[in-house]
């Protein structure tokens, strides 16, 4: 399992948030609703939603970025049409939530939240600016490492997965709870995108690769 | 394992600033409350403490009042009359969500249930649980997942009828009567 566990007191929030029993594990596994997923349409999407540097009248500050991968099911098949929906901070490091009230400015053309379905490869692809790195209470000093969040359904309810895509070479990573919270280190690897130049475009982007592997598929007929 | 061992990408946390990006109109709305078979589903998020949980953000997904579950889109934007099976709710300050939404029928041998996800701040991973109806007593002698819940801890997953007819569900994160939660 490439899980981080419930509980990672070097991660405060934990503490009290992690269950504490068992886990009841069915020995048949689920029977009926979690082997489906809701179904999305690209009806539902906005023409935008899968570019934020397109979300407001003017350009957003900061290293524009294209970040695209393949949403893969444990077996290495793609995962169609399925939604992934992905928010971030901006170049600044800081987030459009109330709750995000560190001095560094708020960008008036940046939101930072998007939305696409994947393609019959599986493929999704989104186009941003580079998040910044940004300070949280959880330890003196603590700075969390660049990173987009990511949300995904899958074909099932039990592949539901909601994950955070980071930068290569970040140093903060040796600093960050989070990461650390997963056990293995090959496992942390997982989380971190591969700058690839044949996805970067000339004078426009970065392009950065990620795919994403969804939990084993229930078993099928 | 799978032949070719594609590892799965492991879960972080939601974190605490979701809320511009995740939510979105209509998200508890799996049927209009005006619909005369709607029904409300409410509920607090509580953690080890018993303190509310402020930043979670609940899910549910499940079948209509015929068995049947929703395989068209319609998650997000769906039509007054339409039932998508899928709920998205953030909690309150004080820990609180609602839905309005159908009451399933029971599928094959099972109790009718809404399979419900709790994500937060705190948890590096979901938990992963279900709601249960509290008139079904005779259906959940029979149902094949709660038969694996030690019968001290199956009232947990049992939501209570409140006196406006609404189903209350708490999800206990942790400490006294926690919430059943599922390795599925």
């Amino acid at each position: 399992m490439t899980h981080p566990p419930y509980l990672y007191p070097g991660y405060k929030s934990t503490v009290l948030r992690a269950p504490a029993r068992e886990l009841v594990m069915p020995k048949l596994g689920p029977d009926s609703v979690e082997l489906t997923s809701p179904v999305f349409g690209h009806q539902e999407l906005g023409r935008l939603d899968a570019d934020l540097t397109k979300q407001h009248a003017g350009e957003p500050m900061g290293e524009r970025i294209i970040v695209t991968g393949r949403v893969l099911d444990a077996s290495g098949r793609p995962v169609r049409g399925t939604l992934v929906e992905i928010w971030q901070a901006n170049a600044c490091g800081r987030y459009v939530h109330l709750g995000d009230q560190h001095p560094a400015p708020l960008d008036p053309n940046f939101t930072g939240a998007g939305r696409c379905l994947t393609d019959d490869e599986g493929r999704y692809r989104f186009v941003t600016i580079k998040p910044g790195a940004y300070p949280w209470r959880n330890h003196p000093n603590a700075w969390r490492p660049a990173h987009i969040h990511f949300s995904v359904f899958g074909t099932a309810f039990t592949q539901r997965l909601v994950t955070q895509m980071y930068f290569p070479g970040d140093p903060l990573f040796a600093y960050d709870p989070m990461m650390l919270s997963i056990p293995e280190q090959e496992h942390r690897d997982l989380l971190v995108a591969r700058l690839d130049m044949d996805t970067t475009e000339p004078e426009w982007a970065l392009g950065y690769q990620w795919d994403i592997v969804l939990g084993d598929t229930p078993m099928e007929d | 394992m799978p032949d070719n061992g594609l590892l799965p990408t492991p879960s972080q946390t939601v974190g605490p600033f979701f809320h511009y990006a995740l939510p979105y109109a209509g998200g508890p709305e799996v049927v209009p409350a005006w619909r005369p078979e709607a029904i409300t589903v409410r509920g607090r998020v509580l953690d080890g403490a018993g303190a509310p949980v402020g930043d979670a953000l609940v899910e549910i997904w499940q079948a209509d009042g015929t068995g049947a579950v929703p395989a068209r889109p319609g998650g997000y934007k769906r039509a007054g009359h339409g039932f998508s099976g899928f709920g998205r709710c953030e909690t309150d300050a004080a820990g609180a969500y609602w839905f309005s939404t159908l009451k399933p029928a029971g599928i094959g041998a099972g109790a009718p249930y809404i399979a419900v996800l709790v994500f937060a701040r705190g948890l590096l991973k979901p938990v992963r649980t279900r709601l249960y109806f509290p008139e079904d007593a005779a259906a959940h002698g029979t149902d094949p997942l709660l038969a694996e819940v030690p019968a001290d801890r199956r009232g947990t997953l049992i939501a209570e009828r409140e006196e406006d007819g609404a189903y209350r569900f708490d999800v206990r994160l942790q400490g006294e009567r926690e919430t059943v939660f599922f390795a599925i």
